[in-house]
């Protein structure tokens, strides 16, 4: 093959003297242009006096066949179809903020008016109509997570640690996968009925402690942290393993001084999910902790407040006049929220502080 | 320090796999033994059997004979985790652990096994170590930096001072240079030719060339056929082997004739 060094214009096909490398395009904003044309669009039928959603979509609807036309006629077909896939997936995220950001607001809007320092400084005990504060119901969530979260992540962690390093592909494994999934499915008042009735077995029917409750959320998080923790562990290189064997290390060595702290960042994450996803739990801590007006610090006797149970009890009998039970009802909503942002923000911080050096 | 190793008759397998068939071979102490041959005939798989790492993937066995200084390695009171403490190994791609920095990568052998260490003296064994890998004046500066920091070479040259720093009796190489420039590729191989004063070492290559220049030996591995398990064609000096050798098939191999 001879190599032709002197200068030529060569066509989007790459073949030799065909039409040069540049083509015409849209401007370069046209995609920023598009989403303030949409808005404007979607105001423009709003005010021809469409609904808000008949206008959105409308506006929607022009864009979504405009835009491609106007740069099929400039363009090309490729690019346009680039511009018609950017904006569906555009759009689809978009679709996808929507009820997020009206929880946000409404969760928001609704809990702001109770904040105040007595709110989290007070129980609900003697309080009848306004005042009163979810004091309770804060420390029941934390402990119940904490003992939950103490329970779970060791198990869970154990567990993946046999299914990626011991188990390989042997038929305990097997079934220990296909059981894990079976129990990610689990609804969670079946999970409440179980620990509700375990309890029983010991305490006696009508039982009411924390520890059932966390027991009962600890069926529902395991699984959690078990799939995600392995999936974690995985991601290890087999190279990192062989290195430190290599070396004379032992296994069960090498999985708690290599293998761990490689994929920490990764399991902090997930354990946070985890939480995230037991803390809201309602109905199998209404089974199994019931319901509260007062502190109770001591899981292991008695029942306890915990916000969700909280929440719903204060919709469900609101007393007489119901306004302020229901206003505090939303803060503690809005409570549980920023509890789990918080969660999620110290995860990413420890995952930052233990993630690989040099990967930062 | 160095140890010898003699192999009868070891055949490798894969689960039902034989991958290595009957390998025997007698490697010196105090001298560099290369090993040759085309891609897939088992040369990887058999240098793994010499410090029981093969074992270490789900269903690999071995059967046959490997004697270190006259003990048998595969003998039933042998423990694999003292075995690999004696016969360190230097991986293909470099391999060093992300979360800890040059200084700890060095002294990884004995941090991940716990064992304590003045300061002072762990300072001695990495200082000798990196110098004993050329990589010394390169990192002596940023010893607390991540070992993923560095370049694919310095990686590499850092994975062979953790290898030295435990000071094994025998090092296994694995194509060592085969992702490394030519600068780099020269400072493993003076680094290789410092190291038999002490060392026993086996290295794997596929360049005839490095073969030539840092082996006193040089074993040529070929597979029996498409489909049949690698065996030991022949070995002897790396002179011998690449002027005189006694078998067709390795001279066609060293002449680029195949393979
Ligand atoms: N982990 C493994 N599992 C199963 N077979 C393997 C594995 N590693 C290597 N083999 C097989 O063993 C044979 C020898 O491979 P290898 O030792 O890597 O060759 P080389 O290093 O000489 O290129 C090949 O047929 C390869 O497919
Ligand atoms: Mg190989």
């Amino acid at each position: 093959m001879s190599v032709d060094t002197s200068p030529r214009t060569t066509g989007p096909s790459g073949l030799g003297d065909g039409p040069s490398l540049k083509q015409p395009s849209l401007p370069r904003r046209t995609g920023t242009f598009t989403a303030v044309a949409a808005v404007l669009l979607a105001l423009g039928f709003r005010a021809l006096g469409f609904g808000w959603v008949p206008a959105v979509f409308l506006a929607w609807l022009v864009v979504v066949i405009v835009v491609p036309l106007w740069s099929t006629s400039v363009e090309g077909s490729r690019k346009a179809i680039d511009r018609l896939v950017t904006i569906l997936v555009t759009s689809a995220f978009a679709l996808a903020m929507v009820p997020l950001a009206q929880i946000m607001y409404t969760v928001v809007s609704n809990g702001a008016s109770v904040m105040g320092i007595d709110f989290f400084t007070f129980s609900m005990r003697n309080v009848i109509g306004e005042g009163g504060g979810i004091y309770h119901a804060i420390w029941g969530t934390l402990l119940i997570t904490l003992a939950t979260t103490v329970m779970s992540v060791p198990i869970g962690v154990f567990t993946a640690i046999y299914l990626v390093e011991y188990g390989a592909n042997n038929r305990l494994s097997g079934w220990i996968r296909f059981l894990v999934d079976v129990m990610t499915g689990i609804p969670s008042i079946v999970a409440g009925l179980f620990a509700y009735a375990l309890f029983v077995v010991f305490f006696g029917p009508g039982v009411r402690m924390g520890f059932a409750g966390a027991v009962a959320l600890a069926v529902l998080m395991i699984p959690v942290v078990v799939r995600s923790v392995e999936e974690m562990l995985k991601l290890v290189p087999n190279e990192l393993r062989e290195a430190s064997y290599a070396l004379g290390v032992p296994k069960w060595r090498t999985i708690v001084k290599v293998v761990l702290p490689t994929a920490l960042a990764g399991i902090v994450t997930g354990v946070t999910l985890a939480i995230a996803r037991v803390i809201g739990e309602t109905a199998p801590l209404l089974i199994t902790v019931g319901v509260s007006d007062s502190v109770n610090f001591n899981i292991f006797d008695g029942r306890m407040a915990t916000l969700p149970v909280f929440a719903f009890n204060s919709i469900q009998s609101p007393g007489f006049p119901p306004g302020p039970s229901i206003d505090r009802a939303w803060g503690a909503a809005l409570v549980l929220m920023i509890i789990v942002m918080l969660l999620n923000l110290v995860a990413r911080l420890v995952s930052y502080v233990f993630s690989p050096k040099g990967e930062r | 320090m160095a140890k010898s190793i003699d192999v009868s008759d070891l055949d490798i397998y894969y689960g039902d796999f034989l991958a290595v068939e009957g390998v025997t071979i007698p490697i010196r102490a105090r001298s560099v033994t290369a090993f040759i041959g085309p891609s897939g005939c088992g040369k990887s798989t058999f240098l793994r059997s010499l410090n029981r790492m093969h074992e270490v993937i789900p269903g690999a066995r071995v059967e046959g004979k490997v004697l270190i200084d006259g003990q048998d390695l595969y003998g039933a009171d042998i423990d694999p985790v003292a075995v690999r403490r004696q016969i360190g190994m230097v991986f293909q791609r470099p391999n060093p652990f992300p979360t800890m920095s040059i200084y700890d990568n060095v002294l990884a052998g004995s941090k991940l096994n716990s064992k304590r260490m003045k300061k002072a003296d762990a300072d001695v064994i990495v200082e000798r170590s990196l110098r004993a890998s050329n990589l010394w004046v390169e990192v002596k500066d940023r010893l607390g930096k991540p070992g993923s920091s560095l370049s694919g070479g310095q990686q590499q040259r850092l994975c062979i001072a953790r290898a030295v720093a435990v000071e094994p009796q025998v090092l296994l190489m694995d194509e060592p240079c085969s992702a490394l420039d030519p600068i780099s590729t020269s400072a493993i191989e003076d680094l290789i030719h410092e190291l038999k004063e002490q060392y026993t070492i086996v290295i794997v290559t596929h360049n005839m060339q490095q073969a030539a220049r840092v082996s006193e030996e040089t074993a040529f591995f070929n597979l029996a056929g498409v489909g049949k398990p690698g065996r030991l064609v022949e070995v002897g000096q790396t002179t011998k082997i690449f002027s005189n050798p006694d078998e067709e098939a390795t001279e066609a191999y060293i002449q680029g004739r195949f393979g």
